[in-house]
């Protein structure tokens, strides 16, 4: 049964984009075919991110609309075979997206794929609304600071009643993804800690991924970070998170790029 | 530059020095303040009674709103305008003008009714919504998130937290069983005998009867502490719960 996943913050700039090329990738690593949606139409990044710029031909707009088919639209990446994205426009905007037409394109990819991972744009509005109104799932993309906190409790609240999942009477899974995480900084109290954003949020929780230069040169490189350099920190942290999402018990650690240092354990018990 | 010229200079100092005390400038400034307009519709019988039907569901809904009666959808005489007018006095609307018909039609008391300027429409106003009538508390049994609102006429207990940028409106006293981080309004419809309770005290806005504290005037031994705010001689208080 196919899963269809959204990665969400609701504030810009901490890493959704990023999130769903790793995670993407850290779960076609593991077998799964994945598809990856970058629901940001007019401001389109995902597929640079996944190396994939050169070769869009079709998007996401042209899908919904019907001017073309999935198969046109779909670009399989040339390192996992079983991961595919599906890019947005960048000429058009999010107005282009029909209720109707997003349903049937979701439909069309669980029959074809394991993983469906929808890239949110920032913000709560329309394009926000689509990407997460399928879904089965929830990613929360946090970093540790106030702003972002509260804009993910405000996207957490939408997801409780926007989504189909929510409108059916049903709850919708949430599980945060702390993102830039720094112990050193947080134990120093210049960021919030793990527990303070768990406390605030009041949802599971799917892993820290630490503060690294990596993640900056994996974007830039067009290779989900995931896949550039595996046995990077950041890395470590998105591959045990997408083990965690197949439903595998891991403990939650903070992995460090320092040597002989596997970071710090916390006493804690991840989502399953 | 000429002696003469030189000699003026003193004295212009001197009358500088000396205007601010005497004489302040007259300054002007525009301020826009919103107004709800009440539409009524033929037959006016009928919208009456809907008007009352409504302030019977949220008796504060009038409370304090300056009002603007639009009667240009309604073909009335002068009698038959002061009659209405009437008509919504005792129903606690406090009108602050009247358009829509010739100001020759407002005498007496109403003659200061008439709007000497028009205004723009602004978007529509949404009427409260429905609550049973029976309805004296509200039980939440999840934490209320940034960008909630709850509004209800009774009492509301929330068994969870409401966080930083939600709001909870409440006619009568507001219960938080969790960390109250958002604006809490008790005593909303007129109540300063609500009251708000919460394990938590970190709130954005505290407020009874329309008298409210933000969380800078609160005393920061009370912060994240459990805690009770109340009305006292018309101040509001907060005090821990122990």
């Amino acid at each position: 049964m196919a899963e269809v996943l959204v990665v969400t913050s609701g504030k810009g700039g901490v890493g959704k984009t990023t999130s769903t090329a790793a995670l993407g990738a850290a779960l076609a690593q593991t077998g799964q075919s994945v598809c990856v949606v970058d629901f940001d139409v007019g401001l389109r990044n995902l597929d640079l991110v996944m190396g994939a710029e050169r070769r869009v031909v079709y998007d996401l707009i042209n899908v919904v609309q019907g001017d073309a088919n999935l198969n046109q639209a779909l670009i399989r990446d040339k390192r996992i075979d079983t991961l595919s994205l599906l890019p947005a426009s960048q000429t058009r905007d999010k107005d282009a997206l029909t209720a109707e037409g997003v349903e049937r394109v979701i439909n069309e990819l669980k029959g074809r794929f394991d993983w469906i991972i929808c890239d949110s744009p920032a913000g709560i509005e329309r394009g926000a609304y689509f990407a997460m109104r399928h879904a089965d799932l929830a990613v929360i993309v946090t970093n540790p600071e106030v702003s972002s906190v509260r804009d993910s409790d405000r996207i957490i609240g939408l997801l409780d009643s926007k989504t189909e999942k929510a409108e059916r009477g049903e709850t919708m899974e949430k599980l945060l993804l702390l993102t830039r995480y720094d112990p050193v900084r947080a134990e120093r109290g210049d960021m919030l800690k793990v527990d303070d954003v768990l406390e605030i949020l009041s949802i599971g929780l799917l892993g820290i991924i630490p503060e690294s230069p990596e993640v900056l040169k994996a974007s830039n490189l067009g290779s989900p970070v995931t896949l550039a350099n595996p046995i990077s920190a950041p890395a470590r942290a998105y591959a045990d998170a997408a083990r965690r999402l197949r439903g595998e018990t891991i403990q939650m650690t903070v992995p460090s790029d320092r040597k002989g240092f596997f970071g710090n354990l916390f006493g804690r018990r991840a989502a399953a | 530059m000429s002696p003469a010229a030189l000699q003026i200079v003193p004295k212009v100092a001197e009358a500088e020095a000396e205007a601010p005390a005497k004489r302040k400038p007259v300054r002007f400034r525009g301020r826009s303040f919103m107004a709800l307009v009440l539409s009524p519709e033929q037959p006016v019988v009928e919208w009456l009674a809907e008007l009352d039907e409504l302030t019977a569901r949220s008796p504060g809904f009038f409370g304090g709103r300056p009002v603007i009666l639009d009667v240009s959808a309604l073909k009335l005489s002068p009698r038959t305008l002061a009659a209405f007018l009437g008509d919504l006095e005792q129903r606690g609307v406090k009108l602050i003008g009247v358009e829509g018909c010739d100001p020759k039609f407002l005498d007496g008391p109403n003659a200061k009714l008439a709007m000497p300027i028009g205004g723009r429409a602004a978007g529509e106003i949404a009427a409260p919504e429905a609550q049973a009538a029976n309805a004296t508390s509200l039980v939440i049994d999840h934490t209320v998130r940034s960008g909630q609102a709850v509004s209800f006429q009774g009492d509301v207990t929330i068994c969870g937290s409401v966080a930083s940028g939600a709001e909870i409106v409440a006619g009568g006293s507001i219960h938080v069983y969790g960390a109250l981080r958002g604006r809490a309004i008790a005593g909303s419809a007129g109540n300063p005998k609500a009251r708000i309770f919460c394990s938590r005290l970190d709130a954005e806005l505290l407020a009874i009867d329309g008298v409210y504290m933000t969380t800078d005037e609160l005393d920061p031994a009370l912060r994240g502490k459990p805690a009770r705010a109340f009305i006292e001689h018309e101040t509001l208080k907060v005090s821990a719960l122990d």
